[in-house]
């Protein structure tokens, strides 16, 4: 069974406006004792941030500036906000995950539950 | 009148192939016929000065080497290293290694003068226009 696997659930915003929104991508990676998330998200900012763990999902919402009108020569990408969901099959301790924010790449580490951590018996001989 | 269509291209699997390696590190669609280049950079202007964003999320500032050539080019060109962590990848989509682009701009500018910032993942540069092509404003007389 999938120990994370993503939710399309479309991003609930009290404003919604014209607000763009990218799908950041998202490295994923378990360790003994957490799950990491690395999502790239350029241009967001710390407090501009949003991680939320409910029911089992895990939700990231990182609202970005939107550009002022431009002149533009060359217009490669939009800025927008990024949104994505994870659902986590696993037994996690939710009041130790951390998140911190640094040169465009969200990281989010979720620690696993005391029993979900892999443990070594002891074998014993005669 | 007849039309000539190919049913099949013979290097369709090659060429899908080929856009999945060269794939878009951002996750946007780009047009299959190209491969992506990264950075994608946006190119703005005001009366003084151009202006370039690049989005490189998680590269160290000794990683990253911007130049300009012929005060018209610019490069920007480094390396992204990849997560230092031990574990098992569950899923791996963001992309890392070395890149490169030269981007022609639309005028000459003060390479000397030119001013760049790495924050929150976003290389920034401005560049002001060289003299000689700043709008000069002609007085107009008149009897």
């Amino acid at each position: 069974m999938n120990s994370v696997t993503e939710t399309n659930v479309r991003p609930q915003t009290e404003t919604n406006g014209n607000r763009l929104y990218f799908s950041p991508r998202v490295d994923v990676l378990e360790t003994g004792d957490a799950l990491v998330f690395l999502a790239d998200v350029p241009g967001a900012k710390p407090d501009q941030a949003d991680v939320q763990f409910h029911n089992g999902e895990l939700v990231i919402h990182c609202r970005c500036d939107q550009a002022e009108p431009r002149d533009y020569a060359q217009h490669a990408f939009d800025t927008g906000d990024y949104y994505r969901a994870f659902t986590i099959n696993e037994n996690v301790d939710p009041d130790h995950i951390s998140a911190e924010l640094k040169n465009g790449v969200l990281t989010v580490r979720v620690p696993k539950a005391e029993e979900a951590k892999p443990r070594k018996i002891t074998v014993k001989s005669e | 009148m007849m039309t000539l269509r190919w049913r099949t291209n013979p290097f369709e699997a090659l060429e899908h192939g080929v856009n999945r390696l060269l794939g878009d590190f951002n996750g946007r669609t780009t047009s299959p016929e190209l491969a992506a280049a990264y950075p994608q950079v946006n190119i703005w202007e005001d009366e003084q000065n151009l202006y370039a964003e690049a989005e490189l999320p998680g590269m160290q500032l000794d990683k990253i080497d911007v130049f300009v050539t012929e005060n018209n080019q610019i490069t920007i060109q480094g390396e992204r290293q990849p997560e230092q962590m031990e574990g098992t990848w569950l899923r791996r989509e963001r992309g890392y290694g070395k890149f490169g682009r030269a981007i022609e701009l639309p005028y000459d500018v003060q390479a000397d003068k030119v001013e760049a910032r790495y924050e929150h993942g976003v290389l920034r540069l401005k560049l002001p226009k060289a003299e000689h092509v700043k709008p000069r404003r002609i007085t107009v007389k008149s009897e």
